[in-house]
């Protein structure tokens, strides 16, 4: 069953084509890896889709839903959530309460004014059980604005995923981290989606990290897919190996 | 992580016996004083409203002048048109009054952000004093409209011949229980997951709408309740000030209630209390000894931002966590 | 057909008032993208500082001399100066800082220059109409119409002329803009933003202070015209965009014939008219025509 389905989406800013046409599918409970250079068009796309940009023309389909002109909380009311490439928290609360806030909304429990926020110990709970399986547990407390790059990166990623989605898009996950701290961040990242059996799509420039962690990868130039396929279908891809790896003495 | 199910226990060590000097006070000084303070809880109040804007939600408003004032006129029409002389009817009439107008001017001004806010804000409230000007024949025009002693309790505690008895002790209580029942209250709201959604929607307005909070919508009920508590004090200033004029709707107080919200520090919860006290001291020594009210205000705000722009209460918490650190 | 001409001759008078107003705001904020509250505060100085120098040029008399039109731009310099004084001290601490303290301590400058206005010229309005009067009026049809009024619109029409040429057609234009597009890329490039910085803030001030100077000899200056300003120029910026010179024009030329109609059919309203269209403005079009938010 195919989680998410586009068909012809199209959004052009100006002159340029930023997503031209892309007809766009993800099963359920795949995990999949979206490349492209620089300009491709895979943030525009998760923008999209996410429902932070209308577009231009076409259709999306969640779940046979279509939810091409929903709104962001119709979309994760339905379960979709993204983290973000440049990384989006919120500084001045602390880490538990920034992932607890996400549960509080996705309970339905943020409308409540006369009730403490730590009071609710499901929430607390649930909120330090997510910590911990992304290794945040040692820093409940501290502001979101002063953990490291890695532990931010996380952070971000668990907001997103104490929604309890159904889809997930993550915007280069590993971007600005010390190469060592990768591997961790991308285990934490690929065990917590395949115990919750989300699907995920996984926007990345980092070769490495696609071709180990990713399935199936979708490559993006100039705002169409160039090419859809398994670790090495990709790398053999004349078009791909052109554009987006340079020449690959494999 | 610290387990919190209520005020932690250093905000009670000192709030409980600062709540013991002020039940305490009317009897230890002289009358004037103990009503001069009323005044100061009652912008207490004001400033817990706006603080729910400015420091937990990041909206700076330069217009809450509109709410004060609707509560203040909500009484005074109240009395000319209803004959009540009610503190509860006034009570009731001033949030019916400050949080209509609120939600209304909420509506208006919850799409937008930073500068355009404070700016229509600005504007919103400007058109409600000049409207206490067109419609003086309603409102008193710039004579104002006078507003004798209330009843309390429901008629229950009268003012009898000494009005200012009454003022330094009746309704000085009466002031004090409305404050604090305003403070705990709004320290509810804050430390609510409602107040998290808020402080998260100041922090990144796109996450929290990528969490599922609809920003404009929380931006409105906190501009409602915000307009409600100040309005609710401006109810309470009328009685004291026994005359409601356009001044209170004009933006020079919506910026006093700036000022004394960063004078005690817009990132705290008591800091806008503190800060609203000091000002009223300020304001009535001040204002004897110069008729330049506004550069001196303008000067001490300009210190404040390049100099200490955690205000006094958020400094002082800064240097008292420094002390614990070192020692 | 004649009143109809002096409705819209008065449109204009307006809207070059407004547009040298908030022009000014604009290319601050195109350039440092700054709000300053106090932006008309410094169209009151300009205001009162021309009217003083009239007035202290006229001395006893009652007429003015031709010479005496030469003050006319004193005001303009005055605001110019202060602002180059304010830009440096004042503002420059704060642009890593979050937007909110921008405007905090711009408001606590509206404040300051309110009262520093009292101080030096007391609470009364200041005049200077010898100089509007001077230039009598001219006849067409049935109607008179001041010639003063004329000169300020041919000054706007200048002033939005010698600007555009300025902003697109002189070496300093091209480092304005290149620095309002790209700041860092600019300094990158050996641009000295700080100085960049400074020269349109003071450029931005010199706008506001000439329409001060200018509308005073026909409106005179008096305490509070800063603040009322300052909500109409953000009412032109709203339509316009702000960040647009473009934009300031069209928006200074909509609420010129817009204030001049409410004035003509609602005459007893005109305070509230002016807040009303401020606000209703603002909550229609968010980032203007022409602006980029």
């Amino acid at each position: 069953m195919d989680i998410l389905k586009t068909t012809q989406l199209c959004k052009s800013f100006g002159e340029t084509h930023a997503v031209d046409h892309v007809d766009f599918t993800v099963a359920a409970g795949e995990v999949l890896a979206l490349i492209g250079s620089n300009g491709a068009g895979k943030t525009t796309l998760i923008n999209l889709i996410s429902g932070l940009i209308p577009p231009d023309s076409g259709r999306i389909e969640f779940q046979g839903t279509e939810i091409t002109r929903a709104s962001i909380h119709q979309k994760i009311e339905l379960g979709i959530a993204r983290s973000f490439q440049l990384v989006n928290l919120f500084d001045q609360l602390s880490v538990h309460d920034n992932v607890s806030l996400a549960i509080f909304s996705r309970e339905g429990r943020t409308r409540r004014l006369f009730s403490l926020a730590d009071a609710d110990t499901a929430v607390r709970d649930e909120a330090v059980a997510v910590l911990k399986q992304f290794g945040l547990d040692g820093r409940t407390g501290a502001p979101a604005g002063g953990l490291s790059q890695g532990e931010r990166k996380l952070l971000d990623v668990a907001v997103a995923y104490a929604l309890r989605p159904k889809l997930l898009f993550l915007d280069e996950p590993t971007s600005g981290v010390s190469t060592r701290e990768k591997a961790p961040i991308m285990d934490i990242i690929t065990q917590v989606v395949r115990s919750g059996g989300i699907t995920a799509v996984i926007v990345e420039h980092d070769m490495d990290v696609v071709f180990t962690y990713c399935p199936r990868i979708v490559a993006m130039h100039q705002g169409a897919i160039l090419a859809d396929g398994t670790p090495d279908q990709i790398r053999n891809h004349p078009q791909v190996t052109a554009n987006l790896l340079g020449a690959q003495t494999v | 992580m610290k387990a919190m199910t209520g005020p932690p226990r250093r905000v009670l060590a000192w709030s409980a016996p600062a709540l013991l000097a002020l039940i305490v006070l009317p009897f230890v000084v002289p009358p004037y004083q103990t009503v001069l303070l009323s005044y100061g809880l009652v912008l207490a109040i004001a400033a817990l409203g706006f603080n729910l804007l400015l420091g937990y939600t990041g909206l700076l408003s330069f217009g809450h002048s509109a709410y004060f004032g609707m509560g203040a006129y909500a009484v005074a029409f109240i009395v000319k048109y209803l004959k009540f002389e009610s503190m509860e009817a006034f009570l009731l009439g001033g949030i019916l009054a400050s949080g209509a107008v609120a939600a209304l001017f909420g509506l208006l001004c919850v799409r937008y952000t930073k500068i355009f806010f404070g700016i229509l804000t600005m504007a919103l409230s400007q058109v409600l004093w000049s409207l206490a000007f067109k419609f003086f024949w309603v409102t008193g025009g710039s004579d104002g409209l006078r507003v004798p002693t209330p009843t309390l309790l429901g008629g229950f505690v009268r003012a009898g011949s000494d009005k200012f008895e009454f003022l330094s002790h009746r309704y000085y209580f009466y002031v004090l229980a409305v404050f604090v029942v305003c403070v705990a209250v709004m320290w509810v709201i804050v430390h609510s997951p409602f107040g998290k959604a808020l402080q998260a929607i100041r922090d990144n307005e796109t996450r929290a709408e990528f969490v599922g909070v609809q920003v404009w919508h929380y931006r409105w009920v906190a501009f409602l309740i915000s307009g409600i508590f100040t309005g609710l004090a401006g109810a309470l200033w009328v009685p004291l000030n026994g005359l409601t004029t356009p001044d209170i709707l004009h933006w020079t107080f919506s910026g006093k209630m700036v000022f004394f919200t960063v004078l005690g520090g817009f990132q705290t919860f008591f800091g806008p209390i503190v800060g609203a006290i000091i000002f009223n001291y300020l304001e009535t020594y001040a204002v004897g000894h110069t008729v330049y009210w506004q550069m001196v205000l303008g000067i001490v705000l300009v210190v404040l931002v390049l100099a200490l722009p955690a205000g006094i209460v958020g400094t002082l918490r800064r240097l008292g966590l420094r002390a614990t650190k070192a020692t | 057909m004649d009143t109809l001409v002096v409705h819209v001759l008065n449109a204009l008078l307006y809207a070059s008032v407004m547009f040298l107003i908030a022009g000014g705001l604009s290319l601050i904020y195109g350039v440092m993208r700054i709000v300053n509250l106090a932006h008309g505060n410094l169209y009151a100085f300009g205001a009162y500082v021309t009217a003083w120098a009239v007035g202290r040029a006229l001395g006893d008399a009652t007429e003015a001399s031709f010479w005496m039109y030469a003050l006319l731009p004193v005001g303009a310099l005055a605001a110019a100066a202060l602002g180059a004084v304010l830009e440096p001290t004042l503002l420059r601490p704060l642009y890593r800082r979050a937007e909110e303290y921008q405007l905090l301590i711009t408001f606590g400058l509206l404040l300051i220059l309110e009262d520093v206005m009292r101080l030096i010229w007391g609470p009364y309005p200041l005049q200077a109409s010898a100089l509007y009067e001077g230039l009598g009026s001219l006849t067409f049809g049935d109607s008179i119409y001041p010639t003063y009024n004329l000169v300020v619109i041919v000054i706007g029409g200048v002033a939005a002329a010698g600007l555009w040429a300025f902003v697109y057609r002189t070496q300093f234009g091209v480092v304005l803009r290149a620095t309002s597009q790209n700041m860092r890329m600019a300094a990158a490039l050996g641009v000295n933003v700080n100085r960049v910085y400074v020269q349109a803030f003071t450029l931005g001030c010199f706008m506001a202070g000439l329409g001060g100077s200018v509308i005073v000899p026909q409106q005179g200056a008096v305490l509070g015209m800063g603040v009322d300003a300052l909500i109409l120029a953000f009412v032109v910026v709203v339509i316009g965009g702000l960040g647009s010179l473009e934009g300031a024009l069209i928006g200074a030329l909509m609420v010129g014939f817009v204030r001049e109609a409410g004035i003509t059919f609602f005459p007893e309203i005109e305070l509230a008219v002016l807040y009303l269209m401020a606000a209703a403005v603002l909550m229609i079009r968010p980032a203007g025509i022409l602006g980029r938010a």
